[in-house]
């Protein structure tokens, strides 16, 4: 039992970072009907954001109170790194090509996806670097015998707010009303007067953002970070959005929350070859039997 | 103009076979060729050893160098990865046409660039890989290190004997022919000797997560576990086994020797864990400690294990020629295979008929992230 409560914690605090990098597919392919295989990418970005400014930072060693406070500066300071990459890529890259065949975006974000990967490889080098420890983690809950350290309750927890931020942004705000108008209806948004470039501009910031974020919260709890760190990170969570229902916020969540979970029982339980084949053939099941995913809607190609 | 361009396009070929066709007789120099993985998760393997052999020739160059000719080196990167190790083996001997091949530390890699060095029959020493099968692929094949069996059997007795614990987990990369190969020889033989073993758990080299396995084995209440992996992945375990409330000692093998184990929030984590190497820079022994002197001074750091074995293994190819007289591979192969008694910085090389060397094992103890002497364990 108490090795089984620790598999959940565990997952749960893998799946929250899964499902913060999910958001970011889901809410990009909800605006522009396209996958942003650099996404992955932005994510490691974040990363690497946090370690430099953790070395920046490293001068004021604080604690207590205070050290949370800095971890969240550089928390913040990462998510506007990714934010304004974000943006960029999307203004460079995505925007030219927006009347473009699909494939050809697509095969695009693959091309931004190397850039990163390779170009991170000459810029930090490829030798894993570990990550500063923004936050001590001392072990909070001791039941029975299954210790829950403070980071993965951090982990979940920042995971959880930014999550609910990013469904009242979306649900309560202009900007987010009108990201549903365009999701739904690029064309009548526009004849409506809503500003599409701004939107999509917004969408990439925020979808950055968290992945930048999730690009924190990864490095507090797994230590080492590589430019290629972002790969198969990016992968699952591209599963995971797709098991939720691709485009849909609170599916992706949910999605990255059940690939954490399987992923670490599969780990505790089975055997570490299979977890990965497990989370890509659920991908394959979702694919054949439910394209739509858990929490997605049929949509019904109008001619 | 098009016939402008074709003799154009002709003369450039001509010159570069002309220009690579000079490397072809050496000249007045000896190319010795090297790979390892100077990028990458284990870049620090790479590096040391580089290091450590770029030492000998130097030293050998200023003394006067080899058969009247100096001895030149071409190090290339693998980056730790055996497909890699194979194109860079290859590029040596065909390209720059190396007369002998030092390398790797990873034993995967090195069994990706020994077929080819038999292949071509030309001498390969790797300085630090311990599987066994390494050397079993041919007799152009050596190494001056001891390998996994007799490793195995170090840990189990000093777990047993000097630690006298008895039930301990097993964590092994299975990626990696090394981990996976010490796995087996140290199941096998601490099964053997009395121990028992309770729990075996594996991961993917790169993987980030290990919490799925550590909880498992956390399950079964080891007392002790061995992880015979890489220092990058021993770095995340360690981490992660303090976080979930495993307390007991890490037992670890010579892939844990790099200054980056205990980098960051592992510097604790590893307190008080022990592993087995080849070498202690605590020892007292004067060849050690000159080698110590020698490297500080030239790289501004401390060596460690990779470093001096590189370096022996560049002396012991260096003392094979020399006996041969000449760079003839086959005949450089077989002075390697007659080297006895040969001291080396890490202690007496003699290299025996499976083309391994029979050398002592150390067992060194963390402590505030620096490595202490605990004891050695004879052949």
């Amino acid at each position: 039992m108490t090795e089984f409560i620790q598999q959940v914690f565990n997952g749960l605090s893998l799946g929250s970072i899964y499902a913060l990098i999910a958001l970011g597919y889901t809410m990009i392919y909800g605006i522009l009907r396209f996958i942003n295989f650099a996404h992955g990418d932005v994510f490691m970005i974040g990363a690497f954001s946090g370690y430099y400014l953790g070395i920046l930072f490293a001068f004021a060693t604080v604690s207590g109170i205070a050290s949370i406070g800095m971890a969240l500066l550089i928390m913040l300071g990462a998510m506007i790194v990714t934010g304004a990459l974000g943006f960029t890529i999307e203004k460079l890259v995505y925007k030219p090509l927006r009347k473009s065949p699909k494939l050809t975006i697509l095969i695009t974000a693959i091309g931004v996806s190397l850039f990163l990967e390779y170009g991170g490889q000459l810029v930090f080098g490829a030798d894993p670097k570990s990550f500063p420890s923004l936050l001590e983690n001392k072990p909070l809950i001791n039941l029975s015998g299954a210790v829950i350290g403070s980071n993965p309750v951090v982990v979940l927890l920042t995971a959880g707010i930014l999550m609910v931020g990013l469904r009242l942004i979306v649900m309560k705000t202009k900007i987010g009303t009108a990201m549903r108008a365009v999701s739904y209806n690029p064309t009548a948004a526009s004849l409506m007067g809503i500003n599409i470039n701004a939107v999509i501009s917004f969408t990439f910031i925020i979808g950055s953002s968290l992945a930048g974020a999730a690009g924190i919260l990864y490095g507090l709890n797994y230590p080492s970070i590589d430019p290629l760190m972002g790969i198969l990170p990016g992968l699952k969570a591209f599963v995971a959005a797709v098991l939720g229902g691709i485009g849909n916020i609170p599916g992706a969540a949910l999605g990255g929350m059940i690939i954490g979970l399987l992923e670490t029982f599969v780990t505790g339980y089975i055997s570490p070859t299979y977890r990965d084949a497990i989370a890509f053939g659920i991908l394959i099941l979702i694919l054949l039997f439910k394209p739509t995913g858990l929490l997605g809607k049929k949509e019904i190609e109008k001619v | 103009m098009r016939n402008l361009f074709f003799s154009m396009i002709a003369l450039t070929a001509i010159a570069i076979f002309t220009i690579s066709g000079c490397n072809k007789g050496g000249g007045d120099e000896i190319l010795i060729g090297e790979y390892g993985s100077l990028t990458g998760p284990n870049a620090t393997f790479g590096i040391s050893s580089t290091n450590g052999l770029k030492l000998a020739v130097e030293e050998l160059n200023n003394a006067g160098g080899l058969l009247n000719k100096k001895v030149k080196l071409i190090t290339y990167d693998d980056q730790g990865k055996p497909s890699e190790a194979q194109t860079v083996v290859q590029r040596l001997i065909k390209n720059d046409n190396v007369v002998a091949v030092i390398g790797e530390v990873a034993s995967s890699n090195s069994k990706a660039g020994a077929p080819i060095c038999q292949q071509n029959k030309i001498p390969m020493i790797t300085p630090a890989s311990t599987n066994p099968e390494v050397t079993a692929i041919g007799d152009y094949i050596f190494r001056v290190c001891f390998i996994d069996p007799f490793q195995a059997t170090v840990v189990s007795k000093f777990i047993l004997n000097t630690l006298k614990l008895k039930k301990v987990a097993l964590l092994k990369d299975v990626k990696n022919a090394y981990s996976t190969g010490l796995a087996d020889f140290f199941e096998k033989e601490f099964k053997n000797m009395g121990g028992e073993i309770v729990e075996v758990q594996s991961f993917s080299a790169g993987d980030k997560d290990f919490k799925a396995q550590l909880t498992s084995i956390k399950a079964k209440n080891p007392e002790a576990i061995f992880i015979p992996a890489y220092y990058t992945d021993v770095n995340l375990i360690s981490i992660q086994a303090r976080e979930i409330g495993l307390t007991v000692p890490l037992i670890g093998s010579d892939g844990w020797e790099s200054e980056k184990l205990t980098e960051g929030k592992a510097k604790d984590a590893l307190e008080g864990c022990y592993f087995s190497t080849h070498v202690s820079t605590e020892n007292p022994d004067p060849k050690i400690q000159e080698f110590i002197k020698k490297y500080k001074a030239k790289y501004n750091a401390m060596p460690d294990a990779m470093a001096f074995l590189a370096y022996d293994a560049g002396l012991i190819l260096f003392e094979a020629m020399k006996k041969a007289g000449t760079t003839d591979p086959e005949k450089v192969k077989n002075e390697l295979a007659k080297i006895k008694d040969f001291s080396g910085v890490t202690g007496k090389i003699s290299i025996n008929e499976q083309r391994n060397a029979i050398k002592p094992a150390v067992i060194l103890e963390i402590k505030g992230g620096q490595f202490k002497f605990k004891e050695t364990v004879q052949p």
